[in-house]
């Protein structure tokens, strides 16, 4: 047996008053997938960062062989040199300049100072052709979709020799179908000799591509699992991930919905003047009180788009079509009238759209509805630490103090603020767009509870998601969008996922 | 745990806070010693308050533009013009004063909204949108005062807002070296104050909230007593509390007030953190620009009347560089260039620092070249300290 590509040995972690990693061993065999996966917070991403030198050697304790050498990388510069290559969620393009420019950013083909384009181009072609994608090395890359823009980073790393490859969560964000093309890169990616360590929350995707399966829990190495000797499944996976079996990732709920029509939407247009196009076309849905409703499609098919132009339509879609609450028509020209009108909108990207991540747990749940905390505008802070209080404790929040920057917070927990803002609104009607994105087996699962109690309390859900199980697992009712069209509505009882696929890419 | 280690804890959480006041301390404390005392005397310190007045209601404003990620660099030819403005409605109208400093407020907000609404309908960066209100005030200014140079401002009710002091007590054999009404005042902040901070601590301890130990808030208190006394001694021992001096305290404490206990604060520093994020919570960020941009055309208004009230005239220069000066007071004070972060209070703070700087290197006679350039570093230094002490927060 060769030399294992990398042998991570003792890797020990702290962080001002945290562990992050304590005395975690991690090896990897040349030439295979590697899934590392656990809850968030377990330390995944930190032990990459030690690996590619965003922690530098001397930040950590413990020792890094890679290719059978101690390495000791002073920054991500060096780990790049000698062939490792980190590809995050938040992509590392310039979205002004265009493929090639980006492909080749930092490692220029030039002669003398001036850059040979032509050559550099016919090398980006190449390049492309291995990650599969099929475009214009002149595009720019801002005018890509969110997977062809993560294919353009992998070809970036390609590009110069990666040896090693780390991808983090790089399905999270992406559909069924480019989730499935980027692994089969991976798999021709390793025929010709590159080793991938995938991050991944996704289990069934960790399943199906794992040569071997590591697993982190509150910063030490549980186990490594073989891929091919059957041995790896999903309860295991998530037995050793929380420490814990858990029985059913879609608890169970008494289904209290009422007859009364709660909100509806009738021959819904939208148009986007900045995209210069119709996003959405004849789109009609209702709302049943106590109901959770599911819109599922594909990235792009504008789920996204309907929920912003039903939330008070902040980007300012040229929209027709009539809304209804309680039966009486509404018109809501911003956010605010939407929220005043018992409508609350989780948005999809937590940190960009939902928190204000340098301010404390405290004043994020309180920002949407100051009203409730204040007597002429001035509020009052007892009150406010009083429900804030509360509002973490009820959703069981994970931290320190409400004191504490949100930034500071996992995945899970500041997806729990985002929510807690919105509960303290109180709203009747609440969007929730991917709820889970991103996110832990076991903080899904108390997401779920969660929303199986507001639903219980009369409250109605409308639960956007890609992730066909859940939409199965928690939906009373699904929508299916594909290109700005409502191609199908299903009972939970007769929806299944062919079913949905088949509508998403009608 | 003992008294010390929760002083050093306070003292280590709120260093980023407490800082400044260090650095102003020590900034004052070599000056008066490098003077023999002269920086600290009644006088020196009064005329300082009054030098620093037109600049410390600019760093206000400035610290919600800049809080809200935007910057405004037209404030200081806007503040020259529109004390041009008073000057020629005072002179040549013969306007009453209190008509001429209200029509010149309303005219700096009209001039914020201006601005505004170039950011906000036409969705042009506030830097250049600014720059533009730079030559275009300047411009103004030079034609306001083209005909007859500099304008003197022969009102003497006018000229006391940036040279006058508050009446005293008639009582002339009671203290008679001291300033009786400045004194009166200082122990009624003090009482204020005092309550206030009890009051406050009840309120938590009945809603069972952590609290300081008694210990510490009463060295708190002493402490805050203390500083008041010392100033407002300082003050009497002079010609008491100027009109400046009353004015700054009050946009101050007005500003403070609603930064950290209103809605509108809470909105303004949603937006500076993350607009999309506020904008979905309901708030509107175009709106928020507005109020922002507005209320800095207001104080750069504000610090055009006091400028032109301490020269007792408006000239042809007026209001060059203050924007420079204000931008700077607010960074030294902690404002964020990030944005969503910085205190009215802090940028108050930084504007007396670099006014200290500037008129303690005055009084040891060192060279204006060497003052710009110490005042270059100390800005440096304190956006660095700024910076590390983020960071090491997290």
């Amino acid at each position: 047996m060769s030399v294992p590509i990398l042998v991570m040995k003792n890797i020990t972690k702290e962080f001002p008053g945290v562990k992050a990693l304590d005395n975690v061993s991690f090896q990897v065999e040349r030439e295979k997938i590697h899934c590392l996966v656990g809850e968030n917070g377990a330390g995944k991403s930190t032990l990459m960062k030690v690996l590619s030198g965003v922690h530098p050697y001397g930040s950590y304790e413990g020792e890094i062989y890679y290719e059978g050498e101690l390495r000791n990388f002073k920054n991500t510069h060096d780990s790049e040199i000698a062939g490792i290559a980190v590809i995050y969620q938040e992509l590392a393009l310039v979205p002004e300049m265009t493929v090639y420019e980006n492909v080749f950013l930092g490692h220029e083909i030039h002669n003398g100072i001036s850059i040979n384009i032509n050559e550099t181009i016919k090398q980006t072609i190449q390049v492309l052709e291995k990650v599969g994608l099929d475009v214009n090395p002149t595009a720019r890359v801002k005018d890509l979709g969110f997977g062809k823009q993560q294919l353009v980073e992998i070809a970036k790393s390609l590009s110069r020799n990666t040896k090693l490859l780390i991808l983090d969560e790089p399905t999270s964000a992406l559909s069924e179908t480019d989730s499935e093309n980027l692994l089969n890169l991976l798999r021709e990616l390793r025929k010709e000799g590159v080793t991938s360590i995938l991050i991944s929350h996704k289990l069934k995707e960790v399943i199906s591509i794992a040569d071997k399966v590591t697993i982190l829990r509150d910063g030490e190495s549980v186990v490594t699992l073989d891929g091919h000797n059957g041995e790896v499944n999903e309860d295991i996976l998530i037995k050793h991930m929380v420490g814990r079996s858990i029985e059913n990732i879609y608890p169970s709920r008494e289904h209290k919905i009422s007859d009364e029509i709660i909100f509806e939407v009738r021959d819904w247009n939208a148009y986007d003047p900045n995209r210069g196009r119709v996003i959405l076309k004849d789109m009609s849905l209702d709302l049943r009180k106590g109901e959770i409703v599911g819109i599922t499609g594909l990235v792009g098919s504008g789920r996204t788009e309907l929920a912003l132009s039903m939330f008070g339509n902040p980007d300012g879609y040229r929209i027709t079509g009539q809304m209804f609450l309680h039966g009486h028509p509404v018109e809501f020209n911003n956010p605010k009238k939407a929220i005043d009108a018992g409508v609350a909108y989780v948005a999809e990207d937590r940190k960009a759209d939902g928190l204000i991540l340098i301010q404390d747990v405290k004043e994020n749940i309180t920002l949407a509805n100051l009203g409730r905390i204040s007597k002429g505008g001035v509020i009052d802070e007892n009150v406010e630490i009083k429900d804030a209080r509360e509002y973490t404790k009820s959703l069981d929040i994970r931290t320190p103090s409400i004191e504490q920057k949100v930034v500071n917070l996992s995945g899970g927990n500041q997806q729990k603020v985002s929510l807690a803002k919105w509960l303290y609104v109180e709203p009747e009607i609440m969007i929730m767009d991917e709820p889970t994105r991103g996110i832990d087996v076991g903080a899904k699962y108390e997401i779920f509870l969660i929303m199986n109690r507001l639903v219980e309390e009369g409250m109605s859900i409308i639960m956007i998601s890609s992730e066909l199980p859940e939409i199965l697992g928690m939906c009373d009712r699904v929508y299916v969008v594909s290109s700005g069209r409502i191609t199908g509505e299903l009972p939970i009882e007769t929806a299944n996922q062919e079913e949905i696929m088949r509508l998403a890419t009608d | 745990m003992t008294f010390f280690e929760e002083f050093w804890q306070l003292l280590k959480k709120n260093i980023r806070d407490y800082g400044m006041y260090i650095a102003l301390f020590v900034i004052m404390a070599f000056f008066t010693i490098a003077t023999d005392g002269i920086f600290m005397s009644s006088r020196n310190i009064s005329n300082l308050l009054n030098q620093m007045g037109y600049i410390a209601v600019l760093a206000i404003g400035m610290t919600l533009v800049l809080v809200i990620q935007h910057i405004d660099l037209s404030v200081g030819y806007l503040a020259g013009f529109l004390g041009a403005i008073a000057a020629i409605t005072l002179t040549a109208w013969d306007l009453p004063v209190w008509l001429v400093i209200i029509m010149v407020l309303i005219l700096g907000v009209i001039a914020g909204l201006a601005t505004s609404l170039m950011v906000v309908k036409f969705g042009i960066p506030s830097f250049v949108a600014t720059l533009a209100g730079w030559l275009i005030y300047r411009g103004a200014l030079l034609q306001a005062t083209l005909r007859t140079g500099t304008i003197i401002i022969p009102n003497d009710s006018f000229n006391a807002i940036g040279n006058g002091y508050i009446p005293d007590l008639p009582l002339p054999d009671f203290l008679p070296e001291l300033h009786k009404l400045t004194l009166l005042l200082g122990v009624a902040a003090a009482v204020l104050i005092v309550f206030s901070e009890i009051s406050s601590r009840k309120k938590k301890i009945a809603y069972d909230f952590d609290v300081p130990s008694n210990n510490i808030f009463i060295i708190k208190l002493i402490f805050t007593v203390a500083l008041i006394g010392a100033i407002t001694y300082i003050l009497a021992g002079y010609n008491g509390l100027s009109w400046t001096a009353v004015i700054v305290l009050v946009v101050t404490l007005v500003y403070h007030f609603l930064t950290t206990r209103t809605f509108l604060g809470r909105h303004i520093y949603a937006v500076g953190g993350n607009s999309e994020a506020a904008e979905l919570s309901g708030i509107s960020v175009n709106k928020i620009t507005y109020v922002v941009f507005g209320s800095m055309g207001m104080l750069a208004a504000l610090s055009g009347i006091l400028f032109a009230s301490r020269l007792q005239s408006a000239t042809t220069t007026a209001g060059q560089l203050f924007e420079m000066d204000a931008i700077a007071a607010a960074y030294v004070g902690g404002v964020s260039s990030a944005g969503g972060v910085g205190k009215v209070t802090g940028s108050l703070i930084g504007a007396i620092v670099m006014m200290s700087l500037s008129n303690g290197m005055n009084l040891m006679g060192i060279d204006i070249s060497t003052q710009y350039i110490v005042r270059g570093v100390v800005l440096v230094l304190a956006v660095v300290f700024d910076v590390a002490t983020r960071k090491q927060g997290k």
